[in-house]
């Protein structure tokens, strides 16, 4: 049930509860599971990013690499398929461990799937450094100085556009983390081009990483059998999940059921910080300062305009400011 | 970027035309959940762990019969993974939405 609160990250929510519960009944999940965990949650990171960038483009009008980030996005998405059974709530993580094996000849076909994704986002993310359309669009907008970032409490790839390293995957390791040697990715444009930039480069990070843990995937099992009810106690997981740190908080009474049961999504965490982007901006600019931070969540797209001469106050949907970001970008950079 | 689109220029869509083309389903993928009735002991384990409700069991031990409600239902393979004898199997089948709420209750009865 875990993995409903959320439809792209469902396997750190499920990460995240399987390291609380875990924690509290004092059990282990064998290396093997937490191999095939990592794996599954460097795919849900590959497939969240490039979904964001596809975002990103057509929140900027370029509705052309939205298409074919999205196409190729499908070679991950049947990754995850055949890796998991679903392609979106995987179902992978149980209490002790995982529900499914990767078997060898699973291996071969996500090793040649990533090599062919890799292939694809190099290119966008070429696309993304030289298109002209992409830098007007995101260069020098949605600035967010590292002081700010601290103080509002930003998180995941967000905080690390605007030049701070941190990611829970390299501060405080859980799953296989601390067995595979990865880079942690930052930039200090502190603009939506970093953030950009920022993604692109964890995507081709999160390759390396799956290709890692695929050739060292240890032998043995991929569960331990737990006991069906969890024992008093209390306990805070932490999980780097695509848009940020993720945490969950559980306090349990000795039955099935938990007694308290807390979730702080990495969007919360990013939400005050579009505040301080926006401030000197144009509107024009909030669809893609909004996006920026890949914010997880349906009606946030609507806020109240008020223009103080006049005395007049309206309400834009989502979809209005997009079609005015696109006119007034039109109109600016046509000469009069 | 135009070197790309005009290489895309002549090749077919992406997509597939779904009423008329369908995908073949990945191997080992969980789709609607299937009874083998003759199996079942009754032993009640996937009504006790669904997560959402979705099995209803009526009568015990061997005479077991169940009504499966496929709107409820999370396909989280929980059924499946408990069930002592296998009776319960995961089907390839992905085309799951119905007119209206009576198609969505499936009902495995013994003969």
């Amino acid at each position: 049930m875990i993995e409903r609160i959320c439809g792209l990250c469902s396997h750190s929510h499920t990460t995240c509860y399987t390291q609380v519960i875990e924690e509290i009944l004092d059990v282990e999940a064998p290396p093997r599971a937490e191999f095939i965990r990592t794996i599954i949650a460097e795919l849900e990171r590959i497939h969240s990013h490039s979904l964001w960038i596809g975002l990103a483009a057509h929140e900027i009008g370029f509705d052309t690499l939205f298409m074919y980030v999205w196409r190729d996005r499908e070679i991950i998405m049947d990754l995850l398929e055949l890796i998991s059974g679903k392609r979106i709530h995987h179902s992978m993580n149980t209490i002790g461990g995982v529900d499914r094996d990767i078997a060898p000849e699973i291996i071969n076909r996500t090793k040649k799937g990533l090599e062919s994704f890799k292939e694809r986002m190099e290119y966008y993310r070429k696309i993304g450094t030289t298109e002209r359309t992409v830098l007007k669009r995101t260069a020098q907008i949605g600035i967010l100085h590292p002081g700010d970032a601290i103080a509002l409490c930003a998180v995941g790839p967000t905080l690390r556009a605007s030049g701070i390293k941190h990611d829970v995957r390299a501060d405080d390791p859980y799953i296989a983390y601390d067995e595979i040697p990865f880079n942690v990715i930052t930039y200090d444009g502190c603009d939506v081009l970093s953030r950009l930039l920022t993604r692109f480069d964890e995507v081709l990070e999160s390759v390396n990483i799956i290709r890692y843990a695929l050739d060292h995937l240890p032998e043995g099992k991929t569960r331990v059998k737990v006991r069906r009810w969890v024992p008093e106690g209390e306990a805070i997981g932490r999980v780097e999940a695509p848009r940020g740190e993720l945490i969950h908080y559980a306090k349990t009474d000795g039955t099935t059921k938990p007694n308290r049961y807390k979730v702080r999504t990495p969007t919360l965490g990013n939400l005050p910080s579009v505040c301080e982007m926006l401030i000197g901006g144009y509107i024009a600019d909030i669809p893609i300062v909004l996006a920026g931070i890949d914010p997880c969540f349906a009606c946030a797209d609507r806020m109240i305009f008020i223009e103080e001469s006049k005395d007049k106050r309206w309400v834009w949907s989502g979809e209005e400011l997009r079609r005015h970001a696109k006119e007034w970008h039109q109109k600016e950079s046509s000469p009069p | 970027m135009v070197k790309e689109l005009l290489k895309h220029l002549f090749k077919k869509p992406a997509t597939l035309k779904y009423p008329f083309e369908k995908r073949d389903p990945t191997r080992g993928m969980r789709g609607r959940p299937v009874w083998d009735i003759e199996r079942c002991v009754g032993c009640e384990l996937c009504v006790k762990d669904c997560p959402s409700g979705a099995i209803e069991m009526f009568g015990k031990g061997s005479k077991a019969e169940f009504k499966y409600h496929l709107e409820r239902c999370v396909f989280c393979g929980w059924c499946e993974e408990v069930c002592p004898t296998n009776a319960i199997m995961s089907s390839e089948d992905y085309e799951l939405a119905r007119q209206n709420m009576a198609e969505m209750i499936i009902e495995f009865k013994r003969q």
